[in-house]
């Protein structure tokens, strides 16, 4: 019991530190991709290539003034942000990131611990889905909330329109999640992933967006384009038009309680790419098989990218770099060396094709942030009701026909 | 362990039904609402009940409360008008009490004595055993009920309709 106590606080403690930097290094990315599709170079002053700014971000931040306008709902107008970061930080519980981590046994000096064997996931629920259905659909009130509370038309607006969106499209959302459901015939995270597992003719992988074809492929597009508008995103970021709402929802709000919001909209976007990673994308599961070398491409990778360092160092852009790039070079490919031993990539390897397929969402996100124009708010709502919702419906009803007839 | 969770949930929602009730303002009267949803919702997961659980966040405190603040909000509803005070406002608290005290004494006098519900008793509560039961034992009842909802939907879309007319 105090074995299961220490290991759920230790893992607990990691999935917190791990996601919280996750998020901040996202707004890195996502400033960066962004400013490249726009032939810009972003961030660029703190530390190297601007890595340093997610830390400058948050000092600035946190040492801002916290200023309360007069006239808004105090209560509520200081619960929100709470509500937004809370229910947005939940629904990570749930989600597994990897098969399961064995750590033998340790007798080093006073230090005795036994034998551990854990799953790398904080808690598999038999409703894991539902659950993270339920409390997503509890993070509209922070937004609600927060528009409503401030006292002010432009935020009033932004609170509605986002609670309208996120009623309406978590219905084909739902939808969307039940049609590849009904052929893995599970709701916990760990079943459906294992459920994905092998490979059609030997080199096609089993994952759910190539079974019960073409079906699941039409639910995953649904799904992503719900999810954008879920976590109110480019195309669909209506409650924050600052075109024609200032910034919407959050107009009044400064310093950290501007940053919470912002935090539990990269933490949406994360369940979000987590949760189509392990229902349509196959969670932890190769793309191609052992035989053909995929646990050999976080080396290849590690290798390629020390090369580039190289090549770089030899025409150097500023001065420095023909010492420091060396530098990053080799070790990349000590990293490439590492991954090379059977003992550190056989555990790190669920680890790593599960966060490569979920930074791929993630950059689709940024992506389509960087192309898509904003939708107006009568196309938005006529879009869900009479084309996303129609399709997913019958997609349900056509996935259900075939699994029944198979 | 349990029972101390029972507690803490039922207390929660038992404070959160009396302020829906004190509170003047709609808004905060409706998420207290959502208080009582979501301390069920942990009520029905100590009972075993993980599919009920999960459909009371989904649908009632997920989209039906969010619908109810929404409306609200639309309609920008001000804080209720305390009316002057009648003789209601004073006997008001006593007759409850002695209302629930006869539905106590009638329940305990003639309806047949009940056997305690144990945490952890009742296992037929996960998704797989739900829907079997809602699909062949209760068919009728559900299938009623939908039929029921049905006709509500329809009933506003007509008196919607006979406003704009």
């Amino acid at each position: 019991m105090s074995t299961f106590l220490v290991v759920s606080i230790i893992k607990a403690a990691v999935v917190a530190f791990v996601l919280l930097t996750a998020l901040a290094y996202l707004q890195w990315l996502e400033r960066k991709v962004l400013a490249h599709i726009q032939l810009r170079v972003g961030p660029r002053r703190v530390g190297p290539h601007g890595l340093l700014q997610p830390l400058a971000d948050v000092i600035k931040l946190i040492t801002k003034e916290d200023m309360m306008p007069s006239h808004v709902n105090k209560v509520f107008w200081f619960m929100a942000p709470f509500i937004a970061v809370l229910f947005a930080l939940i629904p990570i519980a749930v989600i597994p990131f990897g098969t399961e981590l064995s750590v033998p046994a340790i007798n080093f000096g006073p230090i005795h611990t036994p034998a551990i064997t854990t799953a790398m996931q904080l808690t598999d629920l038999n409703i894991g889905v539902l659950f993270i259905l339920g409390i997503s659909g509890l993070g509209v009130y922070g937004v609600a909330l927060a528009g409503w509370s401030s006292n002010n038309k432009y935020s009033l607006l932004g609170g509605l329109r986002s609670s309208a969106q996120m009623i309406s499209y978590e219905l084909p959302m739902a939808l969307a999640i039940a049609a590849p459901l009904l052929a893995l015939n599970t709701l916990s995270f760990r079943g459906i992933v294992d459920g994905q597992g092998g490979f059609f003719f030997g080199f096609l992988p089993k994952w759910t967006i190539f079974q019960v074809f073409p079906f699941n492929i039409i639910s995953f597009i649904l799904f992503i384009i719900a999810a954008f508008a879920e976590t109110n995103r480019v195309p669909f970021d209506l409650p924050e038009a600052e075109n024609e709402l200032v910034a919407g929802f959050h107009t009044e709000y400064g310093s950290m309680k501007f940053a919470a919001f912002f935090m539990a909209e990269y933490c949406n976007m994360v369940t979000v790419s987590c949760v189509a990673t392990l229902l349509f994308l196959g969670g932890w599961h190769p793309p191609f098989p052992a035989e053909y070398g995929s646990s050999l491409l976080p080396s290849l990778v590690m290798a390629g990218a020390g090369v580039l360092c190289f090549l770089h160092a030899a025409s150097p852009a500023r001065p420095l770099d023909r010492l420091t790039l060396p530098v990053v070079g080799i070790s990349f490919f000590g990293l490439a060396g590492i991954f090379l031993i059977p003992a550190v990539s056989l555990p790190l390897m669920p680890i790593i094709w599960f966060s490569a397929k979920a930074l791929f969402i993630l950059f689709v996100y940024i992506w389509v942030r960087g192309t898509l124009p904003r939708f107006r708010y009568d196309q938005l709502m006529r879009f869900a009701w009479t084309f996303m919702f129609p399709v997913a419906v019958t997609n349900l009803f056509l996935t259900g026909l075939v699994v029944a007839l198979s | 362990m349990d029972a101390l969770l029972f507690m803490i949930f039922a207390a929660i929602a038992v404070i959160c039904g009396i302020n829906l009730v004190v509170q003047t303002h709609p808004i905060s009267s409706a998420l207290s609402l959502v208080g009582v949803m979501g301390a069920l919702a942990a009520l029905y997961l100590l009972l075993g009940g993980e599919f009920i659980a999960a459909a009371q966040l989904v649908v009632y405190a997920g989209a039906i409360m969010v619908l109810f603040v929404f409306v609200i909000m639309l309609l920008n509803a001000g804080t209720e008008h305390k009316g002057r005070r009648t003789w209601a406002t004073y006997a008001g608290v006593p007759l409850l009490m002695v209302f629930l005290g006869l539905i106590a004494i009638g329940i305990t006098h003639h309806l047949p004595a009940s056997e305690n519900v144990m945490f952890g008793q009742f296992t037929k509560g996960s998704p797989l055993e739900f829907g079997r039961a809602l699909f062949t034992v209760y068919l009728l009842p559900f299938e009623v009920t939908s039929v029921l909802i049905l006709i509500a939907i329809l009933g506003a879309v007509v008196l919607a309709k006979k406003e704009i007319d």
